[in-house]
């Protein structure tokens, strides 16, 4: 019986879950957009209108045309199969580095919520050392040094996801501990670990969804900014940033090069940032700010 | 508000020992050894030994940490490898480009925000404000180093009004280098002005939310005088800590931007020097950066907490 009232009541919330968000303009509009996007990455595995490894001199530098809609680069490449390949590269990159933030930073900032007093204060000090950084000087360092490249520029980018996580998952676990729940299951004999397992996470979870989406379109950006200066994703596999630097050095004579990769990213990101402006007023209606 | 100073100003530097420690350990564990570097691959062994020597490599690495770090507080920050001239040279004559192209880019910023963040919040919810809110959503949306091709192309290529690129350097008069920075400036800015102008409506409407907000319209001061008087003065104080927050983005963004345009300024510097390997350059610039946004940001905190007393304590 319980069980079955469990059930029911999770079936309730996704239904209703579902009617809000349909309800919702920006998660509409950013769900298509990201759905596009990705859709577009998986297609690129399978077909791309013309292969981008195959370089084909005699076409280089065209127009848009109905062969080649966006044109064609400096090495006759089709850019509409270079913007699809290089879509994987940034989705890849920002996920996993939006990954690497959660799985530090939310056990760091559940376990600074759980034990309070000074780990608390030092995990948060740590966290602000880390903030002093600029993070786009201190991937730039780290894709430097330990080498360029798309691997390099994950670690890079995911290092600065570990505080901003563990801020968001310490401050939303603070807010839970004084709850009467959670003092129940105190009083149950449960520890600090299962509570925060069993209560905390679950709790958290939407707001994590947020901040994950926010982050992913940053890691987007600056997986862009880095290889655009060439420290992150290596030629000859195609990225928006490093198409963007061929673009430049090619504006006077093909500015139609630069066009799509940049819309590119800025699509990718718009509906990135729409979806978690739209997640937050659906999943948490409390946090909706007056808009 | 005195032991709120001093309770911060703790923080501040332990944040600054923790952050050149990290800087130095992780330049420390890079392969490659600076003397050698210097002196090239046919250099004998006794003479990258006595060069290591003269630079200090051979002591300890606290030793070499105490005196760079204290070198950095008297203003030595060492010689360069490559350029073989002092660090604070080198940091000197780049300032002159990128501490005015990110003052520039804040300027442009605040002025293109705050005004729309006003005009937003005083049409809230009417199609004006929808209108502006998209805008700024691709405003953020937009990387800024694409927008500053566009600007090129659009009024260096085309229009042919600015240079596409480089520095005249100030002697040659204020105009020339003003507008070699005019358009970087712009790139900087626009995010950035994207980003605060939403801050600046939202901390508006939260404020126009308020009671006292209620009492002034009650007595019946015009809603401009309210807007201007009351509220905009509140409302800043959030802005206000964005803006410090920006300056960091902004500091970063000066790395691209600057390679977009080719500008001689601290981030190309400190870009160049780490492609080089010259890492007493990249330790510096590096800390001093880091060293800038830990205190900008401490003074915005002192701001804050001075315009506002219910924040110091904490």
């Amino acid at each position: 019986m319980a069980q079955g009232e469990l059930i029911a009541t999770e079936h309730e919330d996704w239904r209703h879950f579902l009617r809000k968000a349909l309800g919702n303009r920006s998660f509409l509009a950013g769900a298509t957009i990201t759905l596009f996007v990705v859709a577009v990455a998986l297609v690129s595995f399978v077909w791309t209108p013309y292969d981008v490894t195959k370089l084909v001199i005699a076409d280089r530098l065209q127009a848009p045309s109905s062969a080649h809609w966006f044109g064609t680069d400096h090495f006759g490449r089709d850019i509409l199969s270079m913007t699809m390949v290089g879509s994987r590269n940034s989705i890849a990159v920002a996920l996993i580095a939006v990954g690497i933030g959660m799985a530090l930073g939310v056990p760091l900032g559940t376990f600074a919520a759980a034990r309070r007093g000074l780990t608390d204060e030092v995990l948060m000090r740590a966290s602000d050392i880390v903030f002093a950084f600029p993070a786009l000087l201190s991937a730039v360092m780290i894709t430097a040094i330990f080498g360029p490249g798309a691997v390099n520029a994950i670690i890079a980018i995911g290092i600065f996801n570990v505080p901003v996580f563990a801020r968001v998952a310490r401050g939303a676990a603070l807010a839970l501990w004084p709850r009467e729940f959670i003092l129940a299951a105190r009083a149950s004999g449960k520890g600090a670990g299962l509570i925060t397992l069993q209560h905390i996470l679950p709790n958290i979870a939407n707001l994590l969804l947020v901040q994950g989406t926010i982050q992913f379109s940053l890691g987007i950006l600056a997986e862009a900014g880095l290889s655009y200066v060439g420290l992150g994703t290596q030629p000859p596999a195609p990225s928006w940033g490093r198409m963007l630097f061929e673009a430049q050095t090619m504006m006077a004579i093909a500015p139609h090069m630069a066009i799509v990769p940049g819309l590119a990213i800025i699509v990718t990101v718009l509906g990135l940032n729409l979806l978690g402006d739209g997640l937050r007023d659906v999943l948490d209606p409390r946090l909706r700010r007056q808009r | 508000m005195l032991s709120y100073a001093l309770r911060r100003s703790l923080i501040v530097l332990i944040t600054l020992v923790a952050a050149s420690a990290i800087v130095f350990a992780v330049l420390e564990i890079v392969p490659g050894d600076p003397a050698r570097l210097m002196l090239g691959m046919n250099a004998t062994e006794d003479a990258v030994q006595a060069l290591r020597q003269q630079m200090g490599l051979d002591q300890s690495v606290a030793v070499r940490y105490v005196a760079w770090i204290g070198g950095m507080l008297t203003g030595d920050f060492g010689r360069s490898y490559t350029y073989a001239v002092p660090v604070i040279d080198l940091v000197r004559e780049r300032l002159v480009v990128s501490l005015p192209l990110a003052a520039m880019a804040l300027v442009l910023s605040t002025a293109i925000a705050i005004p729309v963040g006003v005009f937003s919040a005083a049409r809230r919810g009417t199609a004006a404000d929808t209108g502006v809110m998209a805008a700024t959503q691709l405003g953020i949306a937009i990387p800024n180093f694409w927008f500053a091709i566009l600007l090129v192309y659009l009024f260096a290529i085309t229009l042919r009004l600015v240079p596409a690129g480089g520095f005249p350097g100030w002697q040659g008069g204020v105009w020339p280098a003003l507008s070699a920075l005019i358009l970087p400036a712009i790139a900087l800015a626009l995010p950035q002005a994207a980003i605060l102008s939403r801050v600046t409506r939202s901390a508006l409407l939260d404020v126009l939310g308020e009671d006292y907000i209620r009492t002034a319209r009650a007595k019946g001061l015009p809603s401009g005088l309210v807007l201007r008087r009351h509220a905009l003065r509140n409302a800043l104080i959030p802005v206000l800590t964005i803006l410090g927050l920006q300056f960091s983005f902004l500091l970063a963004g000066t790395i691209i931007i600057e390679n977009v345009f080719y500008l001689p300024g601290l981030g190309r510097l400190v870009f160049q020097a780490i492609t080089q390997r010259d890492l007493i350059v990249v330790e510096s610039v590096v800390v001093l950066l880091v060293a800038t946004v830990v205190i900008v940001n401490f003074l915005v905190d002192l701001a804050y907490a001075w315009a506002d007393p219910r924040l110091r304590r904490r």
